[in-house]
């Protein structure tokens, strides 16, 4: 201590972590506790059949997950929503963002349309989307049925396999928006040099856009894809508000489960564990993206 | 064989904005042209219209006697410099140099010769698996060069290759350029508004200014004979001095004396003509068969090996400015300089082009 003091760098440090010290209680107070107060709480039996008196159980409730059908379901319907959201929504988002990156007239107005999804509030998206899928009014049907592709009006949002492809739809309309300005951000880092000196050496435009593009913007495409990730496997109020989980717990995914169980069910402690298990789940895929993000990056890094 | 011409080439943006206006020039095998001009003189799109990344609006672009206007820059065969190098960032040094080969799907083999070959031509060796981050100025340019080189095009073009370069290096880099580039049979097309690497790096020099061709010469004649009164300001440093002067019948006045005007000179209009001369060409004190001029130096700016002297001239609102060698010249001090007939430049009041005088075309 007297030697760490003795130096000026010691000092330094000393003052650092003393300017630190706030922020660093604010966080603990914010995020540690909660997050360390589930984790205890899903060591204990708190339900109306304790009439919500903690009782000690251990490991319990993560005993009783594996044998939890709805739970495994919950989390398998959560990974199809995510992989296939955010695999389309990278495609599309690409694609708006390159045609965004070019220079045309009223570009500018079309950027600022092209972020609008994304600024809406989610729960007013949910609602239009389920008055768009609505059975007996809704536009959606309407569409097809005057297209001539359906002959009888289709219940979107009360079919298993339709609604789910249906909440997906939805959520791939509201965050294309957000993945596309993100590439294109990263686009727009690319010099134009590059893609000329490519064309000279005898790129065609598919080999620019795989060869100079693509690896050029693979940081903002890890970005994107670690930030739709981790929203998107903890996705609540859409689904919430366009299903609540239904039909049959066909779009029951892993938060509206824990929802359920928690303010439906009573049942603290096992929503607790629940809890504890998503979050790991989450932050060992966001690590592992935030790895390779770091290793792209490194690639990419240049002149 | 692989000759480069352009003929009648124009770009026009809009009806104000012309880059090039009806340019026509050849440049043979071996040949080595500049594109030299003040910015925005419609150099740079012209290289851009020859390697294709822009279309012309009229006028064509052929390479070896094939007309490559309509091709796109991929199919055309040449190689271009770019001034920000524009390597590839996220590749090394050698999949920089070898991907146009591999775009053409050369042979792996060849790839690794050709390669090879440019790397030992431009030393280096050892950098080949690194990343253009980690590599310097002067390394990167190497790289640049050696994107181009290996692809054996028909034309090189080279947009700026050394303004990227603080200048100790650029002297070094444009000496090394010249030995590259007589070693190749290759016509070569370079954009500069330096004039220095004009004069030194090229066969030929075209001076463009708004867009107009001013004077398509070798440097030296560029330096001894400008075609206009633009290209003898533009070229040489310091400045060539450029005097509106009063004639009066056979003799122009410069303050109090007379400078006798060549004889092929028709009576100028407004009665006035330019007379440019280059300050290394006055000459202190009368000498025989020269006009003198007496004035009053009042600037003296040290340059090294010589003095820039400014002086008033007598009886005029006139300056020269001479480089005069080892002076002990003072501000404030009188002084007479004397203009050798062999190196007055005279300029047409009105259309600012060169006055032929009369032996000039014997001897050249």
């Amino acid at each position: 201590m007297s030697n760490a003091l003795r130096t000026i760098r010691g000092r330094e440090h000393l003052t650092g972590w003393l300017l630190l010290l706030p922020a660093l209680m604010l966080l603990a107070l914010v995020f540690a506790y909660p997050i360390l107060r589930a984790f205890w709480l899903s060591l204990f039996i708190e339900n109306l059949g304790t009439n919500l008196e903690p009782v000690f159980t251990g490991l319990g409730n993560y005993v009783r997950m594996v044998g939890d059908g709805r739970f495994w379901q919950s989390l398998w319907i959560t990974t199809i929503f995510t992989v296939i959201a955010v695999t389309i929504e990278l495609v599309l988002g690409m694609a708006i963002a390159l045609v965004l990156n070019e220079s045309f007239r009223g570009r500018g107005l079309a950027r600022t349309i092209a972020i609008l999804p994304w600024a809406l509030p989610t729960a007013l998206i949910a609602l239009s989307w389920q008055w768009i899928f609505n059975g007996e009014f809704g536009v959606w049907n309407d569409i097809l049925l005057r297209l001539g592709i359906l002959q009888e009006p289709i219940n979107w949002l009360g079919e298993p396999g339709l609604a789910l492809a249906s909440t997906i739809a939805a959520d791939i309309w509201k965050t294309t928006s957000f993945v596309a300005i993100l590439l294109l951000a990263g686009l727009q880092s690319i010099s134009e040099d590059l893609y000329e000196a490519h064309a000279i050496d005898g790129a065609t435009p598919w080999q620019s856009f795989r060869q100079i593009t693509l690896p050029m913007v693979m940081p903002q495409i890890l970005i994107a894809v670690l930030f739709r990730f981790a929203q998107s496997f903890g996705i609540f109020d859409l689904v919430q508000v366009m299903t609540g989980g239904g039909p049959a717990g066909s779009t029951e995914v892993v938060s509206v489960y824990i929802y359920a169980t928690v303010m439906r069910y009573l049942d603290f402690g096992y929503g607790a564990a629940l809890v504890v298990i998503t979050f790991l789940i989450l932050v060992a895929v966001v690590a592992i993206a935030a790895f390779l993000l770091s290793k792209a990056q490194n690639r990419t890094e240049g002149v | 064989m692989a000759k480069l011409e352009v003929t009648h080439l124009n770009k026009t943006y809009s009806p104000k904005i012309v880059p090039v206006k009806d340019l026509s020039l050849a440049v043979e095998d071996g040949e080595f042209l500049t594109l030299l001009g003040p910015s925005g003189c419609g150099k740079s799109t012209t290289l851009r219209l020859i390697a294709g990344l822009e279309q012309p609006t009229r006028g064509e672009v052929l390479i070896g006697s094939k007309n490559v206007t309509h091709r796109s820059a991929g199919d055309r065969n040449i190689a271009m410099v770019f001034q920000s190098y524009a390597l590839y960032p996220h590749m090394t040094v050698f999949e920089n140099i070898a991907s146009g080969l591999k775009l053409r799907k050369t042979p792996v083999g060849e790839i690794q010769q050709r390669v090879a070959e440019a790397s030992r031509v431009l030393d280096l060796d050892g950098l080949m698996q690194r990343k253009p981050s980690k590599l310097s100025g002067g390394q990167r340019q190497r790289v640049a060069l050696g994107r181009a080189l290996v692809r054996k095009p028909d034309v090189f073009l080279l947009d700026e290759p050394l303004s990227n370069l603080d200048a100790l290096l650029r002297e070094q880099v444009r000496a090394e350029l010249k030995q590259l580039f007589q070693s190749q049979n290759t016509p070569v097309v370079y954009v500069t508004h330096d004039q220095t690497e004009a004069m030194t790096l090229s066969t030929k020099v075209a001076v463009l200014y708004k867009g107009d061709l001013q004077q398509l010469d070798s440097p030296q004649r560029i330096y001894s004979h400008p075609a206009n009164q633009f290209v003898a300001g533009f070229i040489g440093s310091p400045q060539m001095n450029l005097l509106t002067l009063p004639c009066e019948n056979s003799h122009a006045l410069l303050g109090e004396a007379r400078v006798p005007l060549p004889q092929v000179t028709e009576p100028q209009p407004a009665g006035q003509i330019v007379l440019g001369i280059r300050p290394e060409h006055l000459q202190v004190g009368k000498q025989p068969d020269c006009t003198a001029v007496r004035g009053q130096v009042f600037l003296i700016e040290n340059l090294g090996m010589s003095d820039l002297v400014s002086m008033h001239v007598q009886n005029s609102e006139l300056t020269l400015r001479a480089l005069i060698a080892n002076t002990t010249l003072k501000a404030g001090d009188e002084l007479v300089l004397s203009l050798p007939p062999q190196q007055l430049h005279w300029f047409d009041i009105e259309t600012r082009s060169r006055i032929p005088v009369q032996p000039e075309t014997v001897a050249h």
